[in-house]
């Protein structure tokens, strides 16, 4: 049995539904979230919940195990042999960690944007319309009209509309980046996951990234996992420190940064270690 | 400064190396081209064989191993495509898999006439279908297929994996990624692989010998009909291949201008096998191209 998961959104983005969430309304709850690979356990005991609409930063020293988790959302994890999760992450009430989850369809739900910008080796409209293709978009019209539309989202509309049908390949490394995400929020997800998405970029292109997030955080719950501190205090609302595969810390990006609760946060965020 | 000479004498080495084998290549090339390219003539392309007369041609010959040629490829590739997409995107890593590896490298490693052998026991005493190309062509798609399999496996492996994630992070399934982003990519080696095997099914002499025969029927070229006797089309006639010509003429030739004919037969071949590496390289390379809109 697969469980469907493409039909949810309007549930979770009718804020009249629920009045008991008073401040914010959280979009993902993990609940005794662990990742192991084979013997090694990577993610100890996760309890966090991701809110609506703003952008959640993920923070912490190489190898603290904040892009697992990230990739666990979208099990995209499914592909490393030997990977396991255990735990929940709740998605509008549902365990996407379930063996029966039709991960295809939650990968629409919950998009993601890799380190390296990683387009395909094809024009900058096929990569656009792969996927809408895939998901039984045919209609020309209707085809071109999403491509704008997630490039102007994008942001990188205007420095292409001329060259649709030219190799994304011969794209600047940052232009190649927003590519990935209008690509991402072609498919309308309501997550996106951001797994270091400037870190390969110059700052010029990084700032653009940066930017954009701030503006999509209208439409997309952002994860971002991100080694920039600045970025993160930058872009963020809520920040959570991970270290050695515990979440030390989790707070309000504001407050991490001027007053942590944590010892290990704050050495951390001062640049003592990492 | 040691470490100075060392990396001086490291690099002469490599580059001295290199040398040596394009030198022999070369020089083979050379040799064989010199030799036979003077005896290479509309006439010679295009006359029949003869056993005891001088002055004959190898039309049959060449016709034959071309015929031997696309239907091994027509067996072999598509069995190859997919037992190396299965090995690269499937076979989860385990005992299975690694006895399957070694299965596929031990059969690709056999000398040919061990295949041929098999071949003349299964393809042409087991089926009884005596010497015909059918056989040959089966025979060879034995040691073909492993090669493919094993060329496609690396040719897909060496897709960045950051696409393949791209992908399936897109909500796409991995046999719809397999199709539309991995093997796009993959294709130039796959093609390069399939050419460069192509090569090597031209010049198979010894696992034809039992299994596509000695000889060629009195073939009519107008005859289009492939199930008639003296069709060239028909797939279930012997067929001497122009490498096994080469072979024959010289042990067991009659003809007085043996040395003449072989060294054309050879030129041929080898001029053959020139013109697929080539054109897998070019052909390769327009496709990337293409696929990937640069200009």
């Amino acid at each position: 049995m697969t469980i469907t998961i493409t039909d949810t959104n309007q549930s979770v983005s009718n804020p009249t539904e629920d009045q008991r969430v008073v401040d914010k309304e959280y979009i993902l709850h993990v609940e005794n979230l662990n990742i192991y690979y084979g013997e090694n356990w990577a993610v100890h005991n996760v309890q966090m919940e991701i809110e609506k609409n703003a952008v959640t930063a993920l923070i912490g020293p190489s190898g603290c195990g904040k892009s697992t988790f990230l990739r666990s959302i979208n099990r995209m994890n499914d592909i490393i042999p030997n990977a396991r999760a255990e735990g929940e992450i709740l998605y509008d009430g549902i365990n996407i960690l379930r063996d029966d989850i039709d991960v295809v369809a939650l990968r629409k739900e919950i998009g993601m944007v890799f380190q390296k910008p990683n387009p395909f080796p094809k024009s900058i409209y096929e990569n656009l319309t792969h996927a809408l293709k895939f998901a039984g978009i045919r209609n020309k019209g209707k085809l071109d009209q999403i491509v704008e539309e997630s490039l102007r989202k994008a942001a990188l509309w205007d420095e292409v509309k001329d060259r649709l049908h030219q190799s994304a390949l011969a794209l600047s490394g940052g232009q190649q980046q927003r590519l990935c995400i209008a690509r991402t929020i072609a498919l309308k997800p309501s997550v996106l996951l951001l797994d270091e998405p400037s870190s390969a970029l110059d700052p010029i292109s990084n700032a653009k990234i940066e930017e954009l997030i701030l503006q999509l955080k209208k439409d997309y719950s952002i994860i971002i996992v991100t080694h920039n501190m600045h970025q993160a205090s930058r872009v963020s609302d809520k920040t959570a420190f991970f270290l050695n595969g515990d979440l030390v810390e989790y707070d309000r990006t504001s407050k991490i940064f001027t007053k942590p609760s944590e010892k290990k946060t704050e050495q951390y965020i001062s640049g003592q270690f990492g | 400064m040691n470490r100075k000479i060392a990396d001086r004498i490291a690099t002469i080495t490599f580059v001295g190396l290199s040398m040596i084998i394009v030198a022999i290549l070369l020089y083979l090339f050379a040799y064989i081209i010199m030799n036979g390219f003077s005896k290479i003539s509309w006439d010679f392309l295009t006359s029949p064989s003869s056993n005891i007369l001088a002055g004959s041609g190898i039309r049959d010959q060449l016709f034959n191993s071309f015929y031997i040629l696309i239907l091994t490829l027509i067996i072999s590739v598509p069995l190859g495509v997919l037992g190396g997409i299965y090995m690269a995107q499937y076979a989860k890593p385990g005992k299975l898999t690694n006895f399957i590896r070694s299965c596929i490298e031990m059969l690709s490693s056999l000398p040919s006439i061990v295949i041929g052998m098999f071949g003349l026991l299964v393809f042409v005493n087991t089926t009884g279908w005596g010497y015909t190309i059918f056989g040959g062509a089966l025979t060879i798609a034995i040691f073909n297929i492993p090669v493919m399999v094993r060329t496609c496996e690396d040719a897909i492996r060496s897709v960045p994996r950051e696409l393949k994630e791209a992908s399936l992070a897109l909500g796409i399934t991995q046999w719809h990624t397999v199709k539309t982003v991995l093997l796009p990519s993959a294709f130039p080696g796959i093609l390069t692989g399939v050419i460069l095997s192509a090569g090597r099914i031209f010049g198979e002499a010894a696992a034809l010998l039992y299994t596509a025969g000695l000889s060629t029927p009195r073939l009519d070229y107008t005859n289009w009909n492939p199930f008639a006797d003296n069709s060239p089309l028909n797939i279930f006639r012997p067929a001497e291949t122009l490498a096994v010509h080469i072979w024959s003429i010289n042990t067991q030739g009659l003809i007085p201008d043996v040395t003449e004919k072989a060294a054309g037969a050879s030129a041929v071949l080898v001029i053959s096998v020139l013109i697929f590496n080539l054109l897998a390289r070019w052909i390769g390379s327009m496709y990337y191209k293409k696929m990937t809109a640069t200009k």
